[in-house]
């Protein structure tokens, strides 16, 4: 059961952590953003029903401020404790954002923070606007840091394998740090933390107006909120379709989890809405596997026709390989460089990546015993076949896929949700206009449910992008098994129970705390 | 190149450890909480004079992991990876800092003031002690295996493995480390103190603090001298940077300091400024106390942590197997990203200068009742 093994605790306390992060993260990062507008009206205006309102969402910022800093700790502390062979491996390339991070973001946020909330009286007013801006972009450096950290996981570049010191170092700062996929990802990712924080502002003023209270605060929060949430949304489908491009080329295998897409032809369909078929699955035995592949993939399935050879590569009649293709090869794809390949089957680069491994060891014994001869035939063979390095790690062809249906619904459900707050912002957009926020009172309900699904929405989101790359921490080159610390399954299941007790206290404390904000309203402040 | 990188990288990652370790006396006015600060204007008065201040103690503290992680991620994944249950303590002392100063005073925060005034206790007391432990293993070492090739074993490619199963629970036994936590928690404690007399405008609460300066202050100080005493008699290793063989040294920390020169003028000043800033608090009013005791333990521990691996020392050193300790030539990054980094921190003059002004700004009148009493004011 892979739950009981270091790997699955492993994996458990690292997604643990992340999605609880994430819950409260994104919220900052975008009502930062929605807080400075606000306090740019004040300082404008002067009007005093602006200092108000920026106070008030300042108050919820804070609250979830203090516990996205401290999960925020608990991840970096992981990739040593729970990932010390990934630190390692990867460490020459993946420490570098990270520390730029703290020195260009983390002083920049916490810095101007204490200006932000004690500083009213203390600075003048356009100081204190300042400071508020500065705390946003902080909040928006520190995620393209950590993204580009993440993109180069699943996109890596700009490095080169040292035999000598058994890891990657890095050769190119500008295409780690200027990967399009990092922009991508960057783009996507704070655009969905602008659009959870209009969601948020939307919903929480929508139950003011529902309670008939607030008037003035609750139409004006939506008006700015909705109109920055749209934007936000365009943007956010828009690099969500170019993530999609991305994931094609680069991660393959990622793409055919999230369209449960087995065996594929020319002009690949896309899934509008299907449900699974729990019956299908991959086997290494050869007459399981038989059965399997006549196990249709879905029990319903919309589809539209070449959808997804029109998405990912702009053309009608493009291949986009399934589950199976990939592992069984075969077919023509285009590299990176644009070359025309031919797809090597899995168990092909199973046995290149051992032959990378074992030359990498071969290297290390000629360098000792100074057999220079042996030593460059070793380096050779390491270097033709080390962008399968990791292969050398997978025991079995089945082990490079994901969770198939993890991935599949995680996806349809963001894509979905994402369509919804299209819906939810125009809407608000058009009562505004028309003067009719506060009549409807299904659009409350509608804008106050948005809040939870919205927080569905960007953690399925992240499912996506971390389940859907299994089995690999470095795509391709270092697998999650490879990547562990020397620790018992005990040792880490011990800090899991401990990080989940905490973690349940500090969101119930959290919300309570929230609700109480919210419930006092913003004449109280 | 990469000699003087990786030398010039240990100096910024232990001045900034030196910078967490004065920044630190948010932990110990955190500290006085249940002991001089007793009631709820004190404990209220206390708090959110820290609270202005604890996010950027958090942040050396993560950037220092940052800066670690990149420059030395040998150290990292051997030191975190192996010494598993004590940066794991460390890490929920500092997790439950991190809510505490929001929610305390938090109608609904459901464990009540009571429980976030406990995690910051504990966060003031423990967390501090534990993280001079794990700067004791700087030079007391760990009983860990390394072997970089291990990632060819397909079965059990891992790197550095502790070969104990207590996962640094260990490291808080020995003499020496023990002696750095409580020099840690007493210098904390100490400008904790400081930081109450210059920044809180209660005449009790100041008197009692200027009372129990005394016995921190003077406790520190010995304590301090202890530390240095066993320092300067340890057995240290020393590695060969052409053949990256190491071996003992006898008195190996008291050499390098002698020898580099630098390093033990650093710390002579730090001493001094650590007791002229003591003594003009003892003695008179001490407006500048807490800037020249700071100062002086910047100067101590900047010094002492240059000692750790500079001269070619070995900083993390495997009781196991001494050619497996960790040095600078065998853990840091590569010349290329330490290269990169070293433009990065360029920044760095201009993040203090900021950090500067704010605190500047911030700090321009004492904490004080009326402040907290003021209805519109965020308040801790």
């Amino acid at each position: 059961m892979l739950l009981a093994s270091l790997l699955g605790l492993s994996r458990l306390q690292f997604a643990l952590t992340a999605m609880f992060h994430w819950l409260f993260v994104p919220l900052t990062i975008g009502l930062g953003f929605i807080i400075a507008i606000m306090e740019t009206y004040y300082v404008r205006t002067g009007n005093e029903f602006w200092k108000r309102t920026t106070k008030f969402w300042m108050k919820i910022f804070a609250i979830n401020f203090a516990i996205g800093v401290a999960t925020g700790i608990i991840l970096e502390f992981q990739f040593g404790t729970n990932w010390s062979n990934y630190s390692w491996f990867v460490g020459d390339i993946f420490g570098a954002p990270l520390a730029i991070e703290g020195i260009f973001a983390f002083f920049l946020e916490s810095t101007f923070f204490a200006i932000m909330f004690f500083g009213w009286e203390k600075v003048s007013k356009k100081a204190h606007l300042l400071s508020t801006w500065l705390v946003a972009i902080g909040t928006i450096l520190s995620a393209l840091w950590i993204l580009v950290a993440n993109a180069w996981m699943q996109f890596p570049t700009g490095m080169e394998f040292n035999p000598d010191t058994a890891r990657n170092e890095m050769t190119d700062f500008w295409a780690v740090a200027l990967s399009p996929v990092a922009i991508n990802k960057f783009i996507h990712t704070v655009t969905n933390c602008f659009v959870i924080a209009a969601v948020v502002v939307i919903g929480i003023s929508s139950w003011y107006l529902f309670k008939k209270r607030e008037d003035e605060f609750s139409r004006k929060s939506i008006r700015i909120a909705s109109v920055f949430g749209m934007v936000s949304l365009v943007i956010l489908i828009w690099s969500g379709d170019g993530s999609a491009v991305h994931v094609a080329k680069k991660q393959p295998m990622k793409l055919a989890a999230m369209e449960g897409l087995y065996q594929s032809t020319e002009g690949t369909p896309i899934v509008a809405f299907a449900i699974l078929n729990p019956k299908k699955k991959i086997s290494d035995m050869e007459v399981d596997s038989l059965a399997y592949s006549l196990q249709k993939p879905f029990l319903v399935n919309i589809s539209i026709p070449q959808g997804l050879s029109l998405l990912v590569d702009r053309k009608m009649n493009s291949f986009v390989p399934g589950i199976e293709d990939i592992i069984n090869g075969g077919y023509k794809y285009t590299d990176q460089y644009g070359n025309q390949q031919i797809a090597l089957p899995v168990k092909e680069r199973m046995r290149r990546g051992k032959l990378a491994v074992n030359a990498l060891a071969a290297y290390q014994m000629a360098k000792e015993a100074g057999d220079e001869q042996s030593k460059e035939y070793a380096l050779r063979t390491l270097r033709e076949n080390y962008r399968h390095f990791g292969y050398g790690f997978i025991e079995k062809p089945s082990d490079i896929v994901p969770n198939v249906p993890l991935t599949f619904y995680a996806f349809h459900i963001m894509v979905i949700l994402g369509g919804f707050f299209l819906l939810l912002f125009g809407l608000a957009i058009f009562l505004d206009r028309k003067g009719m926020l506060t009549r409807f009172k299904w659009f409350h309900l509608m804008a106050i449910i948005s809040i939870p699904l919205v927080y569905i929405c960007t953690q399925a989101g992240w499912i996506v992008a971390e389940v859907g790359r299994q089995p690999w921490t470095i795509q391709d080159l270092l697998t999650t098994n490879a990547s562990l610390s020397g620790v018992s399954s005990s040792a880490v299941l011990t800090t899991t129970i401990m990080f989940f007790v905490l973690f349940s206290v500090l969101l119930a404390a959290e919300l309570t705390i929230m609700f109480k904000v919210i419930k006092k309203g913003p004449a109280a402040q | 190149m990469l000699y003087q990188l990786q030398h010039y990288w240990w100096l910024v990652v232990t001045l900034l450890g030196a910078f967490l370790v004065f920044l630190m006396f948010v932990q110990g006015g955190q500290s006085l909480i249940f002991g001089i600060v007793k009631n709820d204007t004190e404990k209220s008065l206390v708090i959110n004079a820290l609270g202005h201040k604890w996010e950027l103690t958090f942040t050396t503290l993560v950037t220092f992991g940052g800066a670690m992680f990149a420059s030395f991620p040998l150290y990292y994944s051997t030191s975190f990876g192996g010494a598993y249950w004590l940066w794991m303590a460390i890490l929920f002392l500092f997790v439950i800092q991190a809510v505490s100063f929001e929610y305390r005073k938090k109608a609904g925060n459901i464990l009540g003031a009571k429980t976030y005034e406990t995690f910051l206790f504990l966060n003031g007391s423990l967390g501090t002690i534990l993280l001079g432990v794990a700067v004791g293993t700087f030079f007391s070492g760990g009983s860990f295996t390394m072997d970089k090739m291990s990632i060819t074993s397909l079965e059990s490619p891992v790197i550095s493995q502790w070969t104990n199963g207590w996962h640094g629970l260990d490291a808080i036994v020995v003499p020496f480390n023990l002696l750095m936590g409580i020099v840690v928690y007493l210098a904390a404690r100490t400008l904790g103190l400081l930081y109450v007399i210059k920044q809180i405008e209660m005449e009790t609460l100041v008197q009692k603090a200027k009372t129990q300066i005394k016995v921190t202050g003077t406790a520190f100080v010995i304590t301090f001298v202890a530390l240095l005493i066993h320092l300067f008699t340890m057995t240290g290793y020393s590695v060969s940077p052409e053949t990256g063989i190491i071996n003992p040294v006898k008195y190996k920390y008291f050499f390098n300091m002698t020898e580099l020169v630098w390093p033990s003028i650093m710390l002579i000043c730090g001493v001094l400024l650590v007791l002229y800033g003591l003594s003009t608090t003892y003695f008179s009013k001490g407006k500048h106390s807490f800037f020249l005791t700071g100062g002086g333990v910047i100067l101590a521990v900047w010094s002492i942590l240059i000692c750790a691996a500079f001269n070619n020392t070995a900083f993390f050193v495997s009781t196991i197997n001494i050619q497996q300790s960790l040095t600078l030539y065998n853990s840091s990054s590569s010349e290329f990203t330490l290269k990169v980094m070293a433009y990065a921190s360029l920044f760095i003059p201009f993040v203090l200068a900021y950090v500067a002004y704010v605190w500047k700004s911030l700090t321009k009148t004492k904490m004080s009742e009326s402040e907290l009493n003021q209805p519109d004011s965020h308040k801790y």
